[in-house]
């Protein structure tokens, strides 16, 4: 629906043109505005969405309206595809350590979906023949590490714990110990949720990285999320290097801008999706699927 | 921040800061608008005032949602009350309730908890532990067990133990979800029904980094069960909750308290003053 007001939007905004060959610089300007509004009101951040449109422009002027296509699907074709590009053109893997255990360590804003992504990573690996071991590094949050006993319950994955009386530092060095004696080849680290304006337990994360060296360092995000993405996206990617987005929440109606922004901003892949509150609803990530659903199509 | 001549550029830049706050296209479009036609009609020169004048202009939409509503408390007098907590997965409903708890023991009232989350693990161990710090009393059945049938006995034992406040938790749900939206209705029946006499409240919770979603969220919870407030939380990170504006005047439904934090006295009333200065800064 919103598709077709953006493409009907375009098509008034660029339907005097038919018959005509190229695409002016005048009739892009006009087409983009409503591509940046359509933008916008995903989400997208505002930063973004200005060199976003910049660099579509470049390419839109001047190109052919190709004789099926009117105007302003021809718009949205480019737009389109420029936007799967910046996505990144095709799903991006977890990385395996070439000598196990993999270590994965979530992280991000609070109640963004960590530990029900850690749950439901487990138990998508485990069908991949991984023996994975979750860990409970949120000694904050209460219940937080019951929360994660019963996650792993239901999955069957085995939950290294050790109270919220320990820093999450030396809980998640003994773990991979006990990960390695047990022949555990993943192991992935739950975390408390935390703002990227907070140092001290900003300061935790680096430190449980740089105790346990982890392959992959996930940043959960709600595809909920405004404006403020970037800004969460940049600090935890400054701090610690990401490795990798999981978007969560699509099952929802969020046109999910926030996976454009947080792309953009970090370079850094989204490598899977969550669908639903249910362990086993954890997907790949396509971009293109992605492009589509925030232009509204 | 001070400016220099009132021109587009000036504009322009006010439109990225409301936009970058989630105030969302349209209503941003409108704000500016109405501040451009009253810098005229005021013949306004001076780059300065701009500012206030834009205040004054945001503070004017959330002003309308005050009148109507009389004011941003909490609809919990003449006792017995109850509060009804609904909300998106993670937006903070289930430590809003900690807070709220908490600060109205502090005010002397007789609160009770119902543990109507049934679904998401350890959401009642969770709750449990909110009731401790509070130290007020808590009605709960075991995972998986019928919502309504939670929210059914925490009246019951309201009323039994002669309560001021009975709290409900529910579980976070997506507003596209149709059957659990069925489900929250059903809940909010129950309390119609069983609870005729009390004094309702029913708080729709938004964490403050959530983007345009926003809106749509609180059209169809307030559907569902006809919300009579919102908490804004998490407004201790860097996100403004700009939505919130276009939320209020498009629902008429106002904010009434904010998260500033985890911890349990991280619970505020809401102020369109201190709102507007974060937001504008
Ligand atoms: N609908 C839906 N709900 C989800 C998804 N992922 C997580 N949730 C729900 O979101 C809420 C928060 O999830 P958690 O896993 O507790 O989030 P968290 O990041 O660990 O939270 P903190 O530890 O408090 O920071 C729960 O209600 C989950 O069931 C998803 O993909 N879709
Ligand atoms: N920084 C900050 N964190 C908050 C605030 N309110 C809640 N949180 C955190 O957000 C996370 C989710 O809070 P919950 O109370 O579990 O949210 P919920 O809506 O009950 O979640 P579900 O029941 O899973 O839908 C927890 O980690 C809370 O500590 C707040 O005002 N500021
Ligand atoms: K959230
Ligand atoms: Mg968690
Ligand atoms: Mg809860």
């Amino acid at each position: 629906m919103v598709f077709e007001s953006l493409s009907e939007k375009l098509q008034n905004a660029l339907g005097k043109l038919k018959g005509r060959g190229k695409l002016t610089e005048k009739d892009v300007d006009l087409a983009m505005r409503e591509v940046k509004l359509a933008l916008l009101e995903a989400d997208v951040n505002f930063k973004v969405v200005k060199k976003f449109i910049k660099d579509v422009k470049q390419r839109a002027i001047g190109s052919e309206v190709m004789e099926s296509l009117t105007p302003g699907q021809q718009v949205v074709k480019i737009v389109n595809e420029e936007l799967t590009s910046l996505m990144g053109e095709k799903e991006s893997k977890l990385e395996f350590s070439p000598t196990p255990p993999t270590i994965v360590l979530m992280c991000g804003l609070q109640g963004a979906g960590k530990t029900t992504t850690a749950g439901k990573l487990a138990n998508l690996l485990k069908k991949q023949n991984k023996r994975p071991l979750l860990v409970a590094c949120d000694v904050y949050r209460p219940a937080a590490i019951k929360q994660l006993q019963v996650v792993g319950e239901k999955v069957d994955v085995p939950v290294f714990s050790m109270g919220d009386k320990n820093d999450p530092v030396d809980i998640a060095k003994a773990a991979v110990e006990h990960g390695k004696r047990n022949g555990n080849d993943l192991i992935i680290i739950d975390t408390a949720g935390r703002l990227h304006i907070d140092e001290n337990l900003m300061d935790e994360l680096e430190g449980i990285k740089n105790g346990v060296n982890p392959n992959e360092i996930l940043l959960v995000v709600d595809s909920m999320t405004g404006q403020d993405a970037v800004t969460v996206a940049e600090t935890f990617n400054d701090r610690l290097g990401i490795t990798g987005v999981v978007l969560t929440k699509l099952d929802g109606d969020a046109r999910g801008g926030a996976a454009l922004s947080i792309r953009s901003v970090t370079g850094k892949p989204i490598k899977y999706v969550g669908m639903g509150e249910k362990l086993d609803e954890l997907r790949a990530f396509h971009p293109d699927r992605m492009a589509s659903r925030i232009l509204g199509m | 921040r001070s400016y220099g001549k009132i021109d587009d550029d000036l504009f322009d830049e006010l439109e990225e800061v409301l936009i970058t706050a989630d105030v969302g296209v349209n209503t941003t479009m409108e704000i500016i608008d109405n501040l451009k036609n009253q810098v005229k009609e005021q013949k306004i020169k001076e780059s300065n005032d701009i500012r206030e004048l834009l205040k004054e202009e945001i503070e004017g939409t959330l002003k309308k949602v005050e009148d109507s509503k009389t004011d941003r408390k909490l609809n919990i007098e003449p006792s017995p009350a109850i509060i009804l907590v609904v909300g998106v997965n993670g937006a903070g409903k289930t430590t809003t309730i900690g807070k709220m708890a908490w600060n109205l023991k502090q005010e002397g009232k007789k609160v009770l908890i119902a543990a109507g989350d049934t679904f998401r693990a350890a959401a009642i161990e969770q709750l449990e532990e909110w009731a401790n710090r509070a130290d007020v009393d808590l009605v709960a059945h075991k995972e998986g067990a019928d919502p309504a049938a939670v929210i059914y006995d925490g009246i019951q034992a309201a009323k039994a133990r002669k309560s001021d406040v009975l709290i409900c938790d529910t579980a976070g749900r997506l507003h596209n979800k149709k059957n659990l939206m069925n489900e929250l209705n059903k809940i909010f029946r129950v309390v119609e029904r069983e609870y005729p006499e009390a004094s309702k409240e029913v708080l729709l919770v938004v964490d403050a980094t959530t983007g345009q979603n926003a809106i749509l969220q609180a059209k169809v919870f307030k559907e569902a069960c006809d919300i009579t407030g919102v908490v804004l939380t998490k407004l201790d990170g860097t996100a403004k909750g700009g939505v919130v504006i276009a939320l209020q005047s498009e629902l008429n439904v106002p904010v009434k308290l904010i998260g500033v934090g985890e911890g349990i006295d991280d619970l505020q009333p809401f102020d369109t003053k201190s709102f507007i200065e974060a937001l504008i800064g």
